[in-house]
């Protein structure tokens, strides 16, 4: 039997409509540049299941989407990072490198495999000053985009990147950032989020080697009173 | 092109790696460490030292000397033996130079790895369990006069307990009480240390005993090598307690080594 015609244009529209409605469902995270690192916030009530992660010594990852598909690209990346790290040095490891890699990866699977990944995802990467830090996305059909000063992913994209870009700016604290992030995610959603449904993590421009920490529950709470 | 020989390759998705190792990864590229030896001529690897490791009352401490000897050559005279593996934990090496900075770093970076990957930190038990598999896999070159014998001690986090482990050529793994030496010189390192150490030492006492018993070791055995006061040359000293590992810094340990050297025998 022959198989139906299908115009490739409307092939790939087809497949990328699936894949941003995939995306579009995903509880929303912000990356944001602030004056002493890089923020990393979503709401998240699993403590287990992690959207965010630690990639390399000033890398960090965060993903939205279906949970096994962007948790296959994170454990790619640490592989990566770590075998890229090992065979030459620490610092040859870059944002820019990792960024680049998922890119081509999106992008074979959204033009080879079954179904494309619905997954949006960053690639941070915190600088010796706020100038120098990098974010990178990159879609599901591997496009990459260099951000600016913040990125948004996952549900209400628009209204909440609206929300932070009206108020962000280069001098924020750790503290300013976390109240900034979880209101500009409040408004869009339109209710309130207990402190334990946060997944907060931070790339510290300080720290001499491994920068990602996650904030606790307590400091959380501290940091938003 | 076959990047299997090549390099690491491209960012790739579902590779048949369930452990989560970093060790599964590189030998699924082919990249593991190797070494192919017939026979080894004497006198030309860098090897031999005393490195030594005592629990006190709040963790452990880790010493090392400084160096590396080629048959009657001293090959480096500020190699380091003693690394911090990850942030409770650290390790010591002693045998053929190369490959042991080798594993080492591939040590480090499996600690790292299964911590980013699974999101915890491997357990202490866990840790001196894989080092002992990377020992056991170098077994055919030990007979070969290439061997590697580590040492590993670290601050148990779930028992809130320092611990030391030694280890032989076939990778066995001896949890210790109270001291472990292994090189050249740790004969004699160890039969001070039974002669001195006791429970509860204070930190200060800790260090010194420490420095102390390698000096002890480089008086009796060439291939280790005392504290050098002129070059400025002084043994690693690493801690490790409840807040992490803790390197001492150079003149901490200037001082120590000072005062050990003038109340030894002449």
């Amino acid at each position: 039997m022959m198989p139906f015609y299908v115009p490739p244009e409307q092939l790939v529209k087809d497949r990328a409509d699936f894949a941003r409605k995939g995306v579009a469902r995903g509880r929303p995270i912000i990356v944001l540049r602030l004056l002493p690192g890089i923020l990393l916030i979503g709401e998240n009530s699993s403590p287990s299941l992690r959207k965010i992660g630690e990639v390399y010594d000033r890398i960090a990852f965060a993903g939205v989407g279906r949970f096994n598909e962007f948790e296959t690209l994170r454990v790619a990346g640490v592989r990566y990072a770590d075998l890229k790290g090992y065979t030459y040095a620490r610092r040859d490891v870059t944002g820019k490198g990792l960024a680049n890699a998922y890119s081509q990866t999106l992008g074979q699977i959204f033009g080879h495999e079954l179904k494309p990944y619905e997954v949006d995802i960053v690639v941070a990467e915190v600088g010796d000053d706020i100038g120098s830090d990098k974010l990178f996305r990159i879609l599901f059909d591997g496009t990459l985009r260099d951000a600016d000063s913040f990125a948004v992913l996952g549900a209400s994209e628009e209204s909440i990147a609206g929300n932070v870009g009206s108020s962000l700016r280069d001098d924020l604290s750790l503290e300013e950032g976390v109240r900034l992030a979880c209101a500009a995610i409040e408004q869009a959603e339109k209710r309130e989020i207990p402190a334990s449904d946060w997944e907060v993590a931070f790339l510290d421009r300080s720290s001499e080697r491994r920068a990602f920490r996650r904030l606790t529950v307590d400091e959380l709470a501290a940091a938003r009173e | 092109m076959n990047d299997r020989e090549i390099g690491i390759g491209p960012l790739r998705i579902g590779e048949p790696i369930v452990d989560g190792s970093f060790l599964s990864a590189l030998q699924y590229r082919g990249l593991a460490p190797s070494w192919q030896a017939g026979s080894v001529p004497e006198g030309i690897i860098p090897e031999a030292t005393t490195v030594l490791a005592l629990t006190w009352c709040d963790g452990v401490i880790m010493a090392g000397d400084r160096r590396a000897t080629a048959g009657n050559v001293i090959a480096h005279r500020r190699m380091r033996k003693v690394y911090p593996s990850d942030e409770f934990s650290v390790v010591a090496i002693s045998g053929t130079a190369g490959m042991a900075i080798e594993l080492i770093k591939l040590f480090q970076t499996e600690l790292e790895h299964y911590e980013k990957i699974e999101g915890t930190r491997l357990s202490l038990e866990g840790k001196a369990n894989f080092l002992a598999r990377l020992i056991r896999g170098n077994l055919p070159l030990a007979f070969q006069g290439l061997v590697v014998i580590p040492l590993f001690c670290g601050f148990d986090e779930r028992t809130q307990i320092g611990h030391l482990y030694s280890f032989d050529i076939v990778g066995g793994r001896y949890d210790e009480l109270s001291y472990a030496a292994t090189g050249s010189g740790g004969s004699e390192a160890k039969s001070f240390l039974k002669a001195a150490w006791k429970p509860d030492l204070t930190r200060e006492e800790a260090l010194a005993l420490a420095v102390e018993a390698l000096v002890a070791a480089s008086e009796e055995d060439a291939a280790t090598g005392g504290p050098d006061l002129r070059r400025g040359i002084y043994p690693s000293l690493v801690l490790v307690t409840e807040q992490g590992v803790e390197e001492i810094p150079d003149e901490v340990i200037e001082v120590i080594a000072a005062t050990v050297m003038e109340g030894r025998p002449q």
